[in-house]
């Protein structure tokens, strides 16, 4: 028997990017999750569901290798990204981007110059550039004009959008984003999720989420797990609309229908 | 894969650009100038075109180059055709163009004259004056409120700063005053030395000592070490909204933070210096004991002799109103904080440099009043 709420993969052809296997996430002898295995696959939006404290960023942080799991591994492209030389590791990150939950620009520089650094660090591009890409990137998320204003100088929503043309900067080949909507109204949190799959249409992006906005779930969301935190795994996985409709377990469906209780229980 | 590269075809319409390989962020890319030159030799209703059949990948660094290129057309008054560009690249540069730059947002990065400056600047020290005044004025009252009981705070917050404040800084107040005793006493045996007065030194340090260095450089010790802290504090506790959740509550951040402050670097000021002067002393009889042959005993007299009753009380006082001016600029400093990480930075520093300022500008203040009083 199938667990009913792991939705079947849609066709063998997709393309897993980063695979997650029998991921154990502890602090100390503290287990937070276990056995997780999963696979993200290439030009997806992948969403990292489940409630409050059971992981979510953790695992988030381990993807990008900020945290050492306890056991498993983690395989970005076949490569086991959990047991590799420090070097080759440094090599593998600059395909990530990451938006962190409260933007985390570096409140000393400008916006531009926020994105500038990056640039500067990692590749050859002269100063003229370096400044047409900031620029270009900044125009991409709505802030033409706004290169030398510092973040303490613009609203949270504008600097999320900052930190996303910063995680942008190097063309990520994965983007991983942290709350993309926390502390952001309706219409400019619909918006940043526009510009997410905007940017993962057009540059071919594989996008990591963790979130609790069901409205962005729903509508940008290909594919997700739910990790649960009494049970300490994860309980369901697959497409969030497909899970919505499917998925009978309780804890499942009333986060995905925002606590209203199942049907015919 | 095959590099970067931008071939131009001139025909009868405009210009076929054609960009080709593979366009990476790491490799170097073309830099578009023949284009440009090509461009300017176009006029109006002419159009630029694209063929990207040979383009194996692309980047934003391509995008931004486009950009920069389409700019100098437009100028020109140059068509612009971009149904020959990838897919993805199109929806970017429309998504980048999409929003309109702000007119107001662009910087003006251009200098000010002189005299704009002058007076900014000048306006600015008048509001910094003025609200430091106001703040001043603000702790005065909350210190009044404090002694009459009707104060707003924590005694465990103002025990922990107390202890801070005192038992804490010891260790530092005791290496300092140490040296500073035994250098006294070194320079001046070797002046004292030329007319057999070596004696004279325990004069020297105990006199230095009790009525200006201990207090002086105690509040330089905890100028850096609680005047900063103080900044900080209040700085990250003004970032994180903190003080703002005081004033809702209708308590004045005045009162609960920094009153308890000033009371407990006032408080233990003095008693630091007392101990830095005997630290100082030691320091300077370890050095005439070594140096100049002197016993214990007969520096121990020679010192006792040479202190005044009304020497050490106002070296003590000096103590106390440093420990007030300490205070008082750190919280200030950090009262004032702005809204991001660095401005935290700024106001610690801030802390430091005006809390020296006060209390050497209170030294002088005093040394002329206490010699014109005699004292």
């Amino acid at each position: 028997m199938t667990n009913p709420c792991n939705a079947p993969t849609v066709s063998a052809s997709e393309q897993s990017h980063i695979e997650v296997r029998d991921l154990t996430m502890a602090f100390g002898d503290f287990v937070l999750q276990r056995d997780l295995s999963f696979t993200i696959p290439r030009g997806s939006i992948f969403v990292i569901m489940g409630g409050s404290g059971c992981g979510k960023s953790t695992l988030l942080r381990h993807i990008l290798g900020l945290l050492r799991p306890a056991e498993g591994s983690i395989l970005l492209d076949g490569e086991d990204m959990t047991d590799i030389d420090p070097e080759r590791r440094q090599t593998l990150m600059r395909r990530f981007g990451v938006l962190y939950q409260s933007g985390a620009l570096w409140s000393s520089m400008t916006l531009a110059e926020n994105i500038s650094l990056p640039l500067e660090e990692y590749t050859e591009l002269s100063a003229r550039e370096i400044r047409d890409i900031s620029a270009l990137k900044l125009a991409m998320v709505g802030l033409r004009g706004f290169e030398d204003y510092y973040p303490s100088e613009v609203s949270g929503g504008m600097q999320k959008r900052a930190g996303l043309a910063r995680a942008i900067a190097l063309d990520p080949e994965i983007l991983c984003i942290d709350e993309p909507s926390a502390g952001l109204d309706p219409i400019s949190s619909k918006r940043l999720d526009e510009l997410i799959q905007e940017l993962r249409e057009s540059l071919d992006t594989t996008v990591v989420m963790v979130t609790h906005e069901l409205p962005s779930i729903y509508s940008i969301g290909t594919d997700s797990i739910f990790l649960d935190a009494e049970t300490r795994t994860m309980i369901a996985s697959g497409p969030p609309t497909w899970l919505r409709d499917n998925c009978d377990d309780p804890t499942v469906h009333q986060f995905m229908t925002r606590g209203e209780a199942p049907d015919g229980v | 894969m095959t590099g970067p590269r931008l071939d131009v075809v001139r025909d009868a319409t405009g210009i076929l650009l054609r960009p080709g390989g593979s366009w990476d962020i790491e490799v170097e890319t073309p830099s578009g100038s023949e284009v440009i030159s090509a461009i300017d030799k176009l006029g109006r209703g002419d159009t630029l075109r694209y063929d990207t059949t040979k383009l194996s990948a692309w980047d934003s660094g391509f995008l931004a180059l486009l950009l920069r290129l389409e700019e100098a057309a437009t100028a020109r008054a140059v068509k612009i055709d971009r149904t020959g560009l990838p897919d993805g690249a199109r929806r970017l540069l429309a998504l980048a163009e999409s929003a309109p730059a702000r007119e107001d947002a662009r910087r003006d990065s251009g200098k000010a004259p002189v005299l704009d400056r002058v007076g900014e600047s000048t306006i600015e020290a008048v509001e910094y004056a003025d609200a430091s005044v106001e703040f001043l004025g603000e702790a005065t009252q909350a210190v009044s409120r404090f002694f009459t009981g009707r104060g707003r705070y924590r005694k465990r917050d103002l025990w922990l700063l107390v202890q801070q404040a005192g038992a804490g800084a010891l260790p530092i107040v005791s290496l300092v005053s140490f040296l500073l005793g035994a250098i006294l006493a070194f320079v001046g045996a070797v002046q004292l030395e030329q007319f057999g007065a070596t004696i004279y030194v325990a004069n020297l340090v105990g006199v230095a000592m009790a009525r200006d260095m201990g207090a002086l450089m105690t509040g330089i010790v905890m100028a850096g070490r609680s005047g900063a802290a103080y900044a900080a504090q209040l700085g990250s506790m003004k970032v994180n909204q903190e003080t703002d959740a005081l004033v809702t509550l209708g308590i004045s951040p005045v009162e609960f933070l920094v009153v308890p402050r000033v009371i407990a670097l006032s408080s233990m000021m003095p008693l630091l210096t007392l101990y830095s002067v005997l630290m100082g002393i030691a320091g300077g009889a370890l050095v005439a004991i070594v140096m100049l042959d002197l016993s214990l005993t007969t520096y121990w007299n020679q010192t006792i002799d040479a202190l005044t009753v009304g020497g050490i009380a106002g070296g003590l006082f000096k103590a106390f109103v440093y420990g007030i001016l300490i205070a008082l600029a750190g919280c200030r400093q950090g009262m004032r904080c702005g809204g991001s990480a660095s401005a935290v930075g700024d106001a610690a520093t801030a802390a430091v440099v005006s809390s020296i300022v006060a209390i050497i500008s209170a030294a002088g203040v005093f040394a002329w009043v206490f010699y014109m009083l005699g004292i």
